[in-house]
């Protein structure tokens, strides 16, 4: 099991903060099967500024996710 | 090199964290800092609160990083890094950088190097309530990608 969290701008469109799911794969596949499984609201994960993030640390689109893992999706950052 | 990060909802004053840094190392010449502070007015608009939201744990990570980092580039003696969180009313403290080093130069940059990546690589989003009381995410900004490019 996976465990994938949500911020900010994004959380609210999906309306979801946090799930699990059983997953092994890239981050693009996961992002694919969110999108197919979520419906028309989950496109917003497909955006081109939306940061990936395994076990707090930035991932790229082939990046390996594997069971146990926090995977993160938001939007850019706006701290400081 | 000591790194010191907390990410909190209280407020802080930087007098008391100056002295702490002051007799951490005798080697400490030079301290430079930077404060963020909230403004009542964002693309033209009054703005009368913000929330600040984070992801837990990675933001202390993400910032630690960005020190070590800083530590890398300058010899830096410490760094001390404070970001609050939750509701921040128009003047009042966001966040606090210091760097500390034995001759000022190599502070100054450190200071503004870590300031630079924390508004790029930290996870905090900011949403703020306008004048007419409704609420809007901020936009991160181009040019604050482009101060990136300094380094």
């Amino acid at each position: 099991m996976i465990t994938v969290l949500f911020f900010a701008r994004l959380r609210e469109e999906l309306g979801q903060s946090e799930m699990q799911l059983a997953f092994t794969g890239s981050v693009a596949e996961l992002k694919q099967q969110l999108i197919e499984q979520g419906g028309a609201a989950w496109s917003a994960l497909a955006g081109e500024n939306i940061v990936c993030a395994i076990n707090q640390a930035v991932a790229k689109d082939h990046f390996p996710i594997a069971a146990g893992d926090e995977v993160a999706f938001y939007p850019p950052v706006t701290g400081g | 090199m000591h790194i010191d990060v907390t990410v909190q909802q209280q407020d802080f004053d930087i007098a008391v964290e100056t002295a702490a840094l002051r007799v951490l190392d005798t080697g400490i010449g030079a301290i430079a800092q930077f404060v963020g502070v909230m403004r009542s007015n964002n693309e033209g608009d009054e703005v009368t609160a913000m929330e600040l939201e984070h992801y837990p744990g990675m933001t202390e990570k993400a910032i630690g990083e960005i020190a070590a980092e800083a530590g890398q580039r300058w010899a830096l003696q410490a760094v001390r890094v404070i970001h609050r969180v939750g509701e921040i009313k128009p003047g009042e403290q966001i966040v606090f950088v210091a760097a500390c080093s034995a001759h000022r130069h190599a502070a100054f940059e450190a200071c503004d190097f870590i300031m630079d990546f924390l508004k790029s690589r930290a996870p905090f989003w900011k949403k703020e309530t306008l004048g007419d009381g409704s609420s809007r995410w901020v936009d991160a900004r181009s040019s604050d990608a482009k101060s990136l490019a300094r380094w």
